[in-house]
């Protein structure tokens, strides 16, 4: 099950890529390893290597014409040299494997970070090694003899939804810079895109108490009311940092409210005259602040619910249901 | 790529010192400023790089950039041709220096450096240069490496091992396109302009004491291959310039006509030969007397001189055979004869008179040849390279007075002794003998060998080669200069017998300069045709030579691409992981191949699940591997055999 995202870049790949999905067709996604092997790289001159053949060219004119034995001999091995260094380059990047590395949700509007884990299995050093997405900056790379590094590769999330970034090029010109060896690789890579968070003032819908008796030990958030040992899903702004500075172990602070109350944030509560995506950033906003305010909050979205519950864990289960909401889902 | 990425200091260093190792050797011959601005634009690009300072203005560039082009123009007085051409490429080079700062500039950098080897080799040609230019294309290789490191910073050490090992790969491919790729001979346009540094050598006129200067020249005049080699030493006559008219002082070469055909007889057996002459600038061809046919380029000369059409402004290497008995010129011209008859008036009236006394003793010509080299024999004539000077009458004053002279003062006044005996004679330069070079075979005659005799004509005999010099020492004729001189005379390297060693030193310092010179200098197309006939190709036709060289260079490449890619897929595992891999293997073709995410423990659980029956092994196998790899007991040879047997049990 895939999901096609509903936007495309404004991106058309160099003509190196397009004659390469020429030859070979893109086929889609792989869940790795991807292994580059002789029929995946493909090779050619880069403009320097274009420009070392013409001033190889007029060294042997000028040889021919002066009768320089010496000069043939060094255009000869400049010839030499620039063939082996395209062996070189094709071998730099050769047999090296591909794994998608786990990525961090992001919101909508900031850099989505994609780790890709490459696997040199061989006993030859790789130098300068780079990957390449859509058209940002290369990100350049070693990897030692026989192991792996592990490479993260910005690319800006526009919209909310799974962003992947489809087929990238992994590339080298080491060692001479004369030839641009590449692979281009389609790896099962996704970043969860959270809708942007509505800026402005935004106030919480009213908490309505639960229903039937109140709770006076609940937590809420106007008194303080001790402390307890932290567990995992606090939101950090409850930490008692100074209480962490004395002591080894995280404390919790912890409030009572004169209820508890429980919020529901209700997609059909913000009228419909603001769009769907704004509606979901008011949510998305929502959600952060609930949970930073240490509410219990639930999320009511058409066709889907989420019984109020407080804590980060929470808060991750809305926002990725925000993300998601409403995606065309295509097979 | 990254175009804007600035130049660490490595990068940067490296460059400036390719430019400058490649600029150096020119440092030499251009005019003076050139150097210091290189040097200067150099140092302060170094500055600006290191101090992370902006580049200067494009229209200062430009500006600088025009006032040295009209500063090439006023040092040359031109804008044309080969030198003015190398001295814009280093200025050029160094602005250019100015203006780079992105990864492509510095592409073209490297790429004008590399250009800039080549134009060394205009002035040069040496072992001593090829080598260094080797280490200059070593560090340029290795800076546009140092420029390739993009993730890690370059450490110079790698960057020159790197750079060293392209260049050792790329050799064979050099090797089989340096033999192989189609020759044609230059040049392709215009006339190259070759430096001969004015040399010492023969000229076209002679008078006392210009060959005695020569023979204190050590430099090879050229180097000869015999196919059969000689009898003796006196055979080696090598013919040069013939001089005729004579005006009491110098000698001067006479009018002569190119000959169509050759008429002589042969006395004797050919000797078959190859000379590789070294550039003199003046066209003389020199072969031993007399060469039975010209090489392709040249031609003959009435008087039997051999010339090349065109000056001779490098090395050049021509096949030759020449009958040392010989008979010519048996119906010599009239004229010819005249003018080797003619006389400057009121010169050398005592010499004269000794000749008029010789012919009224015998009207035989053979007898006045005799008588006179008689003289040269029995009275006290001195062979020496530091004769005294001579004033306004040499002949007179030779023969008469100092009586010590070089075999040009012998020649001369001989030739002249004969004129006025009323026997025609001239004067023929060139040099005599030579010295075998044990180390390679090679016969090389150098300046030192220098020498001049005399030819007369006789009717019936035509013109007959006289030798004075023999008459007063013969053991130059026979053994050579070395031996004819007093030993206070001698040079050091002329084998004096106390240094030994370096005569040593120095056949085997000629033996490989003269190799480099046939092989390397000297593979023109035709060495080309008779190399690749010595490996067995008949038709060396430009097609077959292609082929030839395809079907070389793509072996070498499959070779190499072999070698390269066998390191990149092999992997140098240890045995436990091997052996581990082997079970794995086999657990996979029974249809349970193992997760990459799952450990060696979870993986036997699971095999025991689906294999009940392989489960003590498998369990076994895991343990041991486990006990292998991670439990601290690598290297325990005991338990290591334990694994394999416990895997060659799966099968």
């Amino acid at each position: 099950m895939k999901l096609a995202l509903p936007f495309t870049f404004r991106w058309t790949p160099p003509i190196r890529d397009r004659i390469g999905d020429w030859i070979f067709p893109p086929r889609g996604p792989e869940a790795g390893p991807v292994v580059l092997g002789q029929r995946r790289v493909y090779i050619l001159p880069t403009r320097g290597g274009l420009g070392f053949g013409v001033t190889l060219l007029l060294m042997l004119i000028g040889s021919i014409n002066y009768n320089l034995s010496l000069g043939f001999i060094l255009t000869f091995l400049l010839v030499g040299t620039g063939v082996v260094s395209m062996l070189h380059t094709w071998r730099n990047l050769a047999h090296v494997a591909l794994l998608p590395g786990k990525s961090q949700p992001v919101f909508a509007g900031d850099l989505a970070h994609f780790q890709i884990r490459v696997r040199n299995p061989g006993r030859v050093p790789r130098t300068s090694l780079a990957i390449q997405l859509k058209d940002r900056n290369a990100v350049y790379f070693d990897i030692a003899a026989d192991s792996e590094s592990l490479v993260i590769a910005g690319l800006p999330a526009t919209r909310r939804g799974l962003l992947s970034p489809g087929r990238f090029r992994i590339f080298t010109t080491y060692p001479l810079g004369l030839f641009y060896a590449w692979a281009n690789v389609d790896l099962e890579l996704s970043c969860l895109v959270y809708p942007k968070p509505e800026p402005g003032n935004v106030p919480l819908p009213p908490a309505q108490a639960t229903s039937g008796e109140g709770n006076a030990t609940g937590t809420g958030e106007d008194d303080f009311a001790g402390l307890r040992t932290y567990h995992p899903g606090d939101s950090p702004r409850r930490i008692a940092w100074k209480a962490a500075a004395r002591s080894d172990t995280f404390l919790t602070k912890q409030f009572s409210g004169s209820a508890a109350a429980q919020l529901w944030l209700d997609y059909d509560d913000i009228p419909d005259t603001l769009g769907a995506e704004t509606k979901l950033s008011r949510l998305a906003r929502w959600v952060i602040e609930s949970e930073a305010a240490g509410l219990r909050f639930g999320l009511r979205l058409p066709q889907q619910e989420l019984a109020p519950e407080a804590g980060a864990a929470q808060r991750d289960r809305c926002l990725q249901a925000l993300a998601l909401f409403q995606l065309v889902r295509k097979k | 790529m990254n175009a804007a990425a600035t130049l660490t200091p490595l990068n940067l260093a490296a460059i400036l010192i390719s430019l400058a190792l490649v600029g150096a050797p020119h440092a030499s011959h251009l005019p003076a400023w050139i150097p210091v601005f290189a040097g200067l634009v150099l140092i302060a690009r170094f500055y600006l790089g290191y101090r992370r300072k902006p580049m200067p203005n494009r229209w200062l560039l430009l500006t600088v950039a025009f006032i040295c082009v009209a500063g090439v123009a006023f040092s040359y007085r031109t804008l044309y041709g080969r030198d003015v051409g190398v001295a814009l490429l280093t200025v050029m080079a160094a602005l250019k220096l100015m203006e780079m700062s992105a990864a492509r500039d510095t592409m073209v950098v490297v790429l004008l450096a590399y250009f800039l080897v080549i134009t060394n080799f205009f002035y040069s040609q040496t072992i001593p240069t090829a080598l260094y230019m080797l280490l200059v294309v070593w560090i340029i290789t290795a800076t546009m490496i140092g420029l390739q490191h993009q993730a890690a910073r370059a450490r110079p050490v790698g960057m020159l091992r790197q750079s060293a090992l392209l260049i050792v790969q790329s050799v064979p491919v050099m090797l089989v396109l340096f033999l192989l790729f189609p020759r044609v001979q230059g040049p392709l346009w215009g006339l190259p302009q070759i430096n001969v540094a004015s040399k010492s050598g023969l000229s076209d006129t002679m008078s006392p004491g210009d060959v005695s200067v020569l023979s204190l020249s050590d430099e090879v005049a050229f180097r000869v291959q015999f196919e059969n080699p000689p009898e003796k030493p006196s055979q080696l006559y090598w013919r040069g310039p013939v001089l005729t008219e004579f005006d009491g002082q110098t000698w001067h070469p006479g009018l002569s006509l190119t000959l169509n055909s050759l008429e002589f007889e042969a006395l004797g057996p050919p000797l078959r030969y190859a000379v590789t002459l070294e550039p003199h600038d003046r066209r003389w061809l020199f072969a031993i007397d007399m060469p039975t046919a010209v090489p392709p380029g040249g031609f003959m000369t009435s008087d039997f001189q051999m010339r090349s059409r065109r000056l001779v402004r490098e090395r050049i290497r021509y096949e030759m055979e020449s009958v040392p008995q010989y008979r010519i010129g048996l119906n010599e011209r009239f004229s010819e004869l005249n003018s080797a008859r003619r006389m400057p008036a009121k010169v050398a009236p005592r010499a004269r008179a000794l000749a008029e006394s010789w012919t009224q003793q015998s009207a035989d010509p053979q007898e006045i040849i005799r008588l006179a080299l008689g003289m040269f024999r029995e009275q006290p004539f001195i062979y020496t390279l530091a004769p005294p000077p001579l004033g306004d009458d040499p002949v007179d004053e030779f023969l008469f007075t100092t009586r010590s002279g070089f075999c040009e003062h012998y020649a001369s006044s001989f030739a002249f002794l004969m004129r006025a005996a009323g026997i025609p004679a001239r004067v023929v330069t060139g040099y005599l003998g030579g010295e075998i070079n044990p180390v390679d075979g090679y016969l090389v005659v150098r300046q030192s060998e220098a020498h001049a005799w005399t030819e007369v004509w006789l009717s019936g005999e035509g013109w007959v080669r006289i030798d004075p010099t023999a008459a007063v020492s013969p053991l130059r004729v026979e053994s050579g200069l070395a031996a004819a001189v007093p030993e206070s005379e001698r040079n050091p390297l002329l084998g004096s017998d106390r240094f030994e060693w370096l005569r040593q030193a120095r056949f085997a310092w000629d033996a490989v300069a003269n190799s480099w010179n046939q092989w390397v200098l000297g593979y023109n197309p035709e060495r080309q045709t008779q190399f690749l006939s010595q490996i067995g190709l008949e038709q060396a036709t430009w097609q077959n030579m292609v082929i030839m060289l395809m079907v070389a260079s793509g072996i070498i490449m499959l070779l190499l691409a072999c070698t390269l890619f066998l390191r990149l897929v092999r992997q140098r595992r240890e045995p436990v992981q091997r052996l581990y891999q082997k079970f794995c293997d086999a657990m996979a073709s029974r249809g349970a191949p193992r997760r990459p995410s799952e450990g060696p423990r979870d993986f036997a659980a699971r095999v025991s699940l689906q294999f009940p029956e392989l489960r003590e092994r498998a369990q076994a196998v895991s343990a041991l591997y486990v006990a292998l790899r991670y439990g601290g007991r690598n290297g325990d040879a005991g338990l290591l055999r334990e694994l394999r047997d416990a895997v060659r049990s799966f099968g």
